[in-house]
């Protein structure tokens, strides 16, 4: 039935061969899209609504990027991608970045010939536990049964902190963040294990979420950050500082609600200004707009109001800032200047 | 035939080579062969073009690094710091040893439901039908999944074993049955329990030997041996004996809740198990029609002769029905043997760690080496379903009617 | 009538039968004979009895008081709790659901949805064009449609906003049956090979001259092969149709660097656009899914595996030892390892064999690999069909002086492969259940569709009721396959008694 697109294509990749790596820029606006490589489904970073569109924080930095290129948030082609396929489908080019609550290692920034370009979310492995089993720290986790996901860095961080800690575990894997939900429910593991914030958003939903807690220990980092292909800078370079532009944002308060209002004139604070394109070039130096940042900030919004439009403490998964606040604020999140 | 006229010899016209029968297929060949060699060396080229344009290599030895991720099940030791090589032999081991269970209660269920199938209670082989009908219409991933999803939430939690935890353990409290698993005792091997098994060994050597003996017997004069009888004594009393004598050497370590699980004994995965059942039930729907078929194949006057010889009921099942039917079941119950086999690498799904989950999944994640690692996985399996399809072909030449 | 003054009472019409003793006619009887026949069976019926009556109770509380309208599980619950009920499935997010689980995220025709049943709020907002039409505010337009789609019930979704996919697989039923049912007219066969072109046109949209000139390119091949083949024999013809194939669709100046002249497809699809532009909106494989995926999977799979199946098996049969090697070694492999390792292929590997710069969808890499190895099982059900047929068949066929291929075309691959269509059938039933294995690379199949809807707050932590719609959704399509191709061999063997 398909022989048809089979051959066309095949044409088609007669007429392409011969092109270059190094220009996603150029395919994603000749294509009119852009491919995001995002998760099949975790609460509040990617999720389809009842309509088929996807909703959450990883995804809203695909939008950004979208509007930073195209100028249309909703130009976004989303790939689901499992653990398992997400590096090979990006260093394939089957998808322009990778936004998939995916760690950035020394391992896959090398020897995976992929970029990590920065951060949007500082993450750590932890533990959820049952209240009633009494435990109040991973140390005393001795002999437990432990639910992990997978194709994921969380098995290995596991492995090292029982061996470290001299305790013995009982690993039982599930292939998807659902799957170790109704395991872990239904007691067939005493421990649940993955990133702090999956685990949060999991035990939100729970019937009864008090009866679960998240022991304090943090047992790894987990810098997840969206990842392009290794050795297209300029590409590399427009994911970076859209992240940046929207951290930066943060914390010079501008708002999609007055980002208008603040892009309309110079403002009496030069790093704003060259931000949202009023003074300088910035824009064109990525081969952006002038208001590329102004149109992201408008469509989508800050860091600040992402993160709590999808993940804060206001929603369902129920997240604190913590490591995520603004560098002023005590966290991590430090966008280099906008100079 | 006296006179042949040969045609007068020409010499060898190169027209001949696409005109003459007798050289045409030589020259499809080669032009086939060469085509072959031709399309092998692109994919081989673009392969290396691709690899080069990551800066990848092709090479074996991450599989002798560091794996870094612990096992659950293990039929040989292994740790987080073993390699990734002895991860891939661990679940080597765990696909055989699936497939191996899967493949005899997938037989036991198979030919039940076949023969009940056929079984003229109308409310047996209306449940049975259903049964066929209901597992081979719909996905085996999606059984593999209801299976997991009931054996976790129909199986009590280990903590419900505790005081008031309204479940407890069967068998004289030797063998509990939690969401976690089976936890069934585990023999501990005292001293002088080598000699107990000897003897063991032996008695069942001696079995075998008597059945011989009293068939050769039977046939020389008619006389029949109380075999049964002799060989049940034969398995049980010289073991047992041997058991008493040496001061009972073999002792067994029983379950035990303890901390957060069972300690001791021997835990059956509750993965091992959902992935063992929901293999076997799917497989023993497609041989139940086998043996069906294979039983309806044999014709019904081969029955009517037996029973006019006077041979009773079920000795013509055993002598005149079945010895016809396998030679009709056997080979297609293998090659459902093999689709079981090939089926297990869904082990995934339930999170039992086959080939297909470490060396397919796991290593191949963590080292980026997909090309590797898929390549030595297809050659597993290759392996494995070269050598079920060899057996097969041994005993289809080995039970083909000898014709003369 | 000698005696008749000596006989006291001749009767002179039959007795009516009299009516069996109790015990020994109707239901009864049946039952004693067939259900209580003796200790063991009746021990047998007692215990399935039990055993169905146990199932039912367990089950079908929970079903029958399933709740049907809820927005989230949570709800859910409080209804089960607001109801008394213990145990209630959650069938809402079926009912929310559903078209998500057939059609994954394929995007509805929302301009003739609104268009039809959203007239007012559409002329509201400015009319069709300035909603969907070129340079239309996106986020806009995505809350109009999302606001619409909250208005109109999910039939009515179902019915015009997937009238695309709904019409290609009526037409797909239209095409098959006269491969399944002879005693459909045969000129039905034309429609079935048109189909393919048809049905890519309606799932992915974009040019109808697309699709068109492919097959105008595929028919003119042919014909030139044809004409050609006339006058210049066999080889001759064949030479001319790949010939003719390689300028139409490939480039094969691109060995010299030479683009742009070859192929000829883009240049006559460029033209027929710009005479008479005609299409629908194109839409791109990531977005398929649902129980869609596994139909046009497993339907493409099987289509286009007949052919190489049936070459194949035809050459696994070969005099040729070279032939006969390459095809049992491709066959064997194939079918030694696992589908889904094959799928690892497709999604991980095909792009390092094929020339740098390629690119193929997911979907379609899928389809490649799924063909392949269908193909080898095809194969072997055609090779089943073949030694099946008499050898005095193809003896026959020898001795009318016919040569290879003539003898294959008109006397053996027809009989051969009408034996063979039960197994294609069951070749088919079993590789439509395999797409299910497409979760595994990341493609939305119904089951990769319960994933990603668990993955939404509200549904969270449901899985019964999914699994339970998916499980329903495969049976039915497969059950009623089996059916037939069950019917069929009975038919067959009618046949040749």
């Amino acid at each position: 039935m398909k022989k048809s697109i089979f051959l066309g294509t095949l044409a088609v990749a007669g007429l392409a061969a011969g092109l270059a790596s190094a220009q996603t820029m150029a395919d994603v606006q000749a294509r009119g899209t852009l491919k995001c490589g995002s998760n099949e489904g975790l609460a509040g970073f990617a999720a389809p609504d009842a309509n088929g569109n996807m909703q959450g924080f990883d995804v809203s930095l695909c939008r950004a990027i979208a509007v930073a290129v195209l100028g249309d948030a909703q130009a976004v082609e989303f790939v689901p991608l499992t653990s398992q396929t997400r590096f090979t489908a990006l260093a394939a080019g089957e998808v322009d970045v990778l936004v998939r609550n995916s760690t950035w290692t020394f391992s896959r920034d090398t020897d995976l010939k992929l970029d990590f370009v920065g951060v949007n979310y500082y993450d750590g492995q932890g533990f959820m536990v049952r209240k009633d089993l009494g435990v109040s720290s991973a140390r005393e986790l001795d002999g437990a049964t432990v639910c992990i996901q997978t194709g994921t860095t969380t098995e290995l961080n596991l492995a090292d902190f029982f061996r470290v800690n001299g305790i013995s575990y009982e690993p039982v894997p599930v292939a998807t963040n659902a799957e170790g939900q109704q395991q872990y429910l239904a007691g067939a593991c005493d421990v649940y294990t993955t990133d702090v914030s999956g685990l949060a958003a999991t035990r939100a939903t729970f019937e009864n979420a008090g009866d679960h807690v998240i022991l304090p220990e943090i047992v790894s980092k987990e810098p997840l950050g969206p990842v392009v292909r290794h050795g297209d800078n300029a590409w590399g370079d427009i994911v970076r500082w859209t992240l940046n532009a929207m951290i930066a944002a943060e914390e010079y308060g501008v708002t999609s609600a007055n980002v208008a209002e603040m892009a309309a004139a110079p403002t009496m604070n030069p790093e704003i200004n060259r931000l949202l394109g009023t003074e300088g070039e910035l824009g064109a130096m990525i081969g952006l707009s002038k208001d590329w940042a102004v149109q992201v900030i408008s469509a989508v919004g800050n860091y600040g109001e992402v993160f709590e439009a999808h993940i804060g403490e206001n929603t369902p998964v129920g997240l604190a800032r913590g490591l995520n606040a603004q560098w002023t604020n005590g966290g991590l999140l430090y966008s280099p200047p906008f100079r | 035939m006296a006179e042949v006229t040969l045609p007068p010899r020409e010499g060898f016209r190169l027209s001949q080579l696409l005109y003459d029968a007798r050289y045409r297929s030589l020259t499809i060949q080669v032009v086939a062969a060469m085509m072959l060699m031709l399309s092998l060396a692109w994919l081989v080229d673009n392969t290396v073009q691709n690899l080069a344009a990551l800066g990848k290599d092709f090479s074996f030895a991450f599989l002798w690094s560091t794996a870094g991720y612990d096992i659950n099940q293990q039929i040989i030791p292994f740790t987080s710091q073993d390699t990734h090589a002895r991860a891939a032999l661990v679940g080597i081991l765990n696909t055989l040893l699936v497939a191996f269970m899967g493949c005899i209660l997938a037989t036991v269920i198979g030919v039940l439901a076949g023969v009940l199938r056929l079984s003229k209670n109308f409310v047996v082989s209306g449940i049975m039908t259903f049964y066929v009908e209901a597992m081979r219409n719909t996905p085996l991933l999606i059984w593999i999944l209801i299976v997991f999803a009931v054996m976790t939430e129909a199986t009590p939690q280990p903590r419900d074993f505790r005081e008031g935890g309204g479940a407890s353990m069967i068998l004289w409290d030797s063998v509990a049955i939690s969401n976690r698993g089976v936890f069934v005792p585990k023999p501990l091997w005292g001293e002088g329990s080598g000699v107990v098994i000897a003897v063991f060994l032996l008695s069942l050597a001696a079995i075998f030997v008597l059945r011989r003996f009293a068939r050769k017997r039977q046939e020389q004069t008619g006389q029949q041996l109380p075999v049964f009888r002799l060989s049940l004594a034969l398995f049980f009393v010289p073991a047992l004996l041997a058991f008493f004598v040496m001061g009972r050497p073999i002792t067994l370590e029983l379950p035990e809740l303890g901390g957060f699980n069972f300690v001791g004994g021997i835990q059956v995965r509750n993965s091992l198990i959902a992935l063992w059942l929901a293999l076997s039930l799917y497989t023993s729907a497609f041989i139940a029609e086998i043996v069906r078929s294979g039983i309806l194949a044999v014709s019904r006057g081969q029955t009517e002769a037996a029973f006019a010889l006077g041979i009773q009921p079920n000795r013509t099942m055993q002598l005149v029905i079945l010895p016809q039917a396998l030679r009709v079941i056997i080979p297609p119950l293998i090659s459902q043997f093999l689709n079981l086999t090939k089926n297990s690498s869904l082990a995934l799904a339930v999170g039992y760690m086959d080939v297909r989950s470490t060396l397919g999944g796991i290593t191949i994640n963590q080292t980026g080496r997909e090309i590797e690692g898929i390549l030595l996985l297809g050659t597993f399996y290759l392996i494995v379903s070269l050598v079920i399809s060899s057996l097969m072909n041994l005993y289809n030449s080995s039970v083909k009617l000898k014709e003369r | 009538m000698t005696n008749q003054s000596s006989v006291a009472f001749v009767r002179r019409d039959i007795i009516p039968p009299a009516p069996p003793p109790p015990g020994q006619a109707g239901v009864l009887k049946w039952m004693r004979e067939n259900l209580f026949s003796s200790v063991t069976n009746t021990l047998l019926t007692i215990l399935s009895i039990y055993f169905i009556w146990s199932i039912l109770a367990a089950i079908m509380p929970w079903t029958l008081n399933g709740v049907w309208v809820a927005g989230s599980l949570t709800e859910c619950r409080e209804i089960r709790d607001a109801r008394g009920l213990e145990s209630a499935a959650c069938w809402a997010v079926i009912n929310e659901r559903w078209l998500q689980l057939l059609f994954g995220f394929y995007p509805t025709d929302d301009r003739l949805l609104s268009s039809l049943f959203y007239a007012e709020p559409l002329a509201a907002a400015g009319g069709l064009e300035a909603v969907f039409g070129a340079g239309s505010n996106a986020t806009a337009r995505i809350e109009f449609v999302n606001a619409m789609k909250a208005d109109l019930s999910n039939l009515t979704i179902f019915f015009f906003g997937y009238w695309r996919p709904l019409l290609a697989v009526a037409l797909l039923v239209v095409a098959v049956a006269p491969i399944l049912y002879a005693s459909l007219p045969r000129r039905l066969l034309l429609f079935s090979l048109a189909y393919p072109f048809i049905g890519v046109f309606l799932f992915w949209g974009g040019s109808f001259w697309g699709p068109m000139t492919v097959a105008l390119g595929l028919v003119a091949a042919l014909y030139l092969g044809r004409v050609v083949a006339g006058g210049y024999g066999l080889l001759g013809g064949g030479l001319a149709a790949v010939l003719a194939f390689i300028l139409f669709f490939l480039n094969p100046l691109g060995v010299v660097g030479h683009t742009g002249l070859f192929p000829l497809f883009p240049h006559v699809k460029g033209v027929l656009d710009s005479v008479m532009p005609l299409g629908l909106p194109a839409i791109p494989s990531d977005q398929f899914g649902g129980f869609m995926l596994a139909i046009i999977i497993g339907t493409a799979g099987i289509v286009l595996s007949l052919p190489i199946g049936i070459l194949l098996a035809l050459g696994r049969q070969s005099t040729m030892p070279f032939i006969r090697w390459v095809c049992v070694t491709f066959i064997e492999v194939i079918r030694g390892v696992p589908l889904i390792v094959w799928l690892f292929v497709a999604s991980t590997l095909l792009k390092y064999f094929l020339p740098p710069g390629s690119s193929f969808d997911a979907l379609l890499r899928v389809i490649i690999l799924v063909t392949l190895f269908a193909s080898a099982y095809i194969a072997e059900v055609v090779r089943g069909g073949l030694a099946a047929l008499p050898k005095g068949q193809y003896e026959a066929a020898d001795s009318l002086g016919l040569d290879y291929w003539k003898s294959m075309q008109l006397i053996v691959l027809p009989q051969a492969l009408k034996i063979s269509i039960p197994g294609i059938v069951n070749t088919f039933i079993g590789l439509f259940k395999d797409t299910t294995l497409v979760v595994f690379v990341g493609l939305r199949d119904p089951l990769g569709l319960t994933n990603a809807i668990r993955a939404t707050g509200e549904w969270n932590g449901i899985y019964w009721e999914l699994y339970i719609f998916v499980a329903l959704l495969f049976f039915t399509f497969c059950f009623f396959m089996s059916r037939y191709s069950m019917y069929l061999e009975r038919k067959l063997q009618t046949d040749r008694r």
